[in-house]
């Protein structure tokens, strides 16, 4: 007989918020048994499917790659499908809510739409003018491709725009997800259209509002250099593009 | 029963991009530039008045007036006055940006800083160019040395 994993009793403070019944968001605390290697995320399972089935959180993979559950938890942006039940303080309760400065739909449901509005806004697609030169590919270098790498890998999940104190004074900020994604497409030697990207974060709402907080860098699940992507394209804009 | 969440700011549609002299571009680097400067500056005048020789005891009329007599020291204040006025200015500016969501207030608050800054850089400027460092009928215990010359 292998020996047994000890459990833990964590408890759960979860902002609750209902539509149709609340007038504002409340706090509501779960107690519930949990292994050291479990996630936030099946915390939130359990309470769903064992003391209430009215709890209301978005989720998809499960594995940190979709981008569905990025929630407040203590205080600091996370994803709840990548935050192990070992790396809190269990000995304290876990305060969980929904990201700040998109407006609240559900418990830990918020709109999303003023966050994809800044990132369509921002044209985040391949722009090529030309055909490739041997009709089939478009050839880059090792350091071609390396040089805009870290910006592929957002998953869109808004912890990094959710985060930005900037974002949160009226919204109107592009935000930094916008931003990592026009870096994305700024940098591609692919792409023809960096200085239409460029021109549009060259704004009022744009680069210039970003105080170089590193909220975002410090959220990111991804490990994106969020507030050095943000630099460098305010960069570009001063220098161009070298 | 259903109600309608109301959302917490005004809607998604972006204004046009604005034409002309990008200001929050200029801005920025505004910002960068002179708080280089500043540091320079403010340091240099703090160590001066506080710290060098008899230190803070220093500080008295005669020593203000005899340094507003000096190009060197009169070039160095209105130069903080002017760059640490205008950065202060614009940073109050970005704040009421990001804090006042009218637009009648952000007007009025914006006016309210720029009518600031621009009386303390005028009348700044002023003393500094206009100083009379010995003026008629003081006891001559608190001028500048230089008075008694005269
Ligand atoms: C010691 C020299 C100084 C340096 C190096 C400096 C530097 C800076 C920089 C780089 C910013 C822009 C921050 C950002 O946008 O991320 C800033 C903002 C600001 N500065 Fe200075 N500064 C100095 C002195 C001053 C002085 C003397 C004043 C007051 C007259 C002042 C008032 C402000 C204000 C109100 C802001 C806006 C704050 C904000 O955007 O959150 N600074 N400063
Ligand atoms: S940059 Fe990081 S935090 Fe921001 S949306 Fe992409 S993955 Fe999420
Ligand atoms: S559920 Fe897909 S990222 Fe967490």
């Amino acid at each position: 007989m292998p020996e047994e994993i000890q459990s833990f009793t964590v408890t759960l403070i979860i902002r609750r918020y209902n539509p149709e019944v609340d007038d504002e968001p409340h706090w509501d605390d779960f107690d519930v048994q949990m292994y050291p290697t479990d996630r936030v995320l099946d915390a939130l399972h359990k309470i769903k499917w064992e003391q209430d089935g009215s709890l209301s959180f978005r989720r998809s993979c499960a594995h940190g790659i979709c981008g569905s559950d990025a929630m407040r938890i203590n205080g600091r942006n996370r994803l709840a499908c990548k935050t192990l039940i070992k790396d809190l303080d269990i000995t304290k309760p876990v305060y969980v809510e929904a990201i700040k400065g998109l407006p609240l739909e559900k418990d830990l449901i918020v709109d999303m739409e003023p966050f994809f509005e800044s990132f369509r806004a921002v044209q985040p697609f391949l722009v090529a003018n030309n055909a490739p030169t041997d009709g089939k590919e478009r050839i880059q270098t090792v350091a071609q491709r390396e040089r805009f790498d870290d910006t592929t890998k957002c998953i869109l999940c808004a912890a990094c725009t959710s985060s930005c104190p900037v974002f949160w004074t009226d919204g109107q900020y592009f935000g930094p997800a916008a931003i990592v994604n026009a870096h994305r497409f700024i940098f591609d030697s692919r792409d023809d259209n960096a200085a239409v990207r460029l021109d549009i974060l060259n704004d009022k709402e744009g680069v210039w509002r970003c105080r170089t907080t590193f909220n975002c860098t410090e959220a990111c699940p991804r490990g994106i250099q969020v507030t050095q992507a943000i630099s460098e394209v305010k960069q570009a804009m001063l220098r161009g593009m070298e | 029963m259903t109600s309608t969440i109301e959302a917490p700011r005004s809607p998604y549609s972006r204004a046009p991009r604005s034409r002309g002299v990008n200001w929050e571009k200029w801005g920025w680097i505004y910002m960068r530039v002179s708080g280089v400067v500043l540091v320079v500056l403010i340091f240099g005048h703090l160590f001066v008045n506080l710290m060098v020789g008899e230190g803070v005891s220093a500080l008295n009329f005669a020593f203000v007036a005899g340094k507003l007599t000096t190009p060197f020291w009169m070039v160095w204040d209105v130069l903080m006055l002017w760059l640490a006025l205008i950065h202060g200015g614009n940073g109050m500016r970005t704040l009421v940006n990001d804090y006042a969501t009218q637009r009648l207030t952000r007007g009025i608050l914006k006016s309210a800083i720029l009518a600031a800054v621009v009386i303390l850089i005028v009348l700044g400027t002023l003393v500094v160019f206009t100083f009379d460092p010995c003026p008629a009928g003081s006891p001559a215990d608190l001028l500048p040395s230089f008075c008694s010359a005269i």
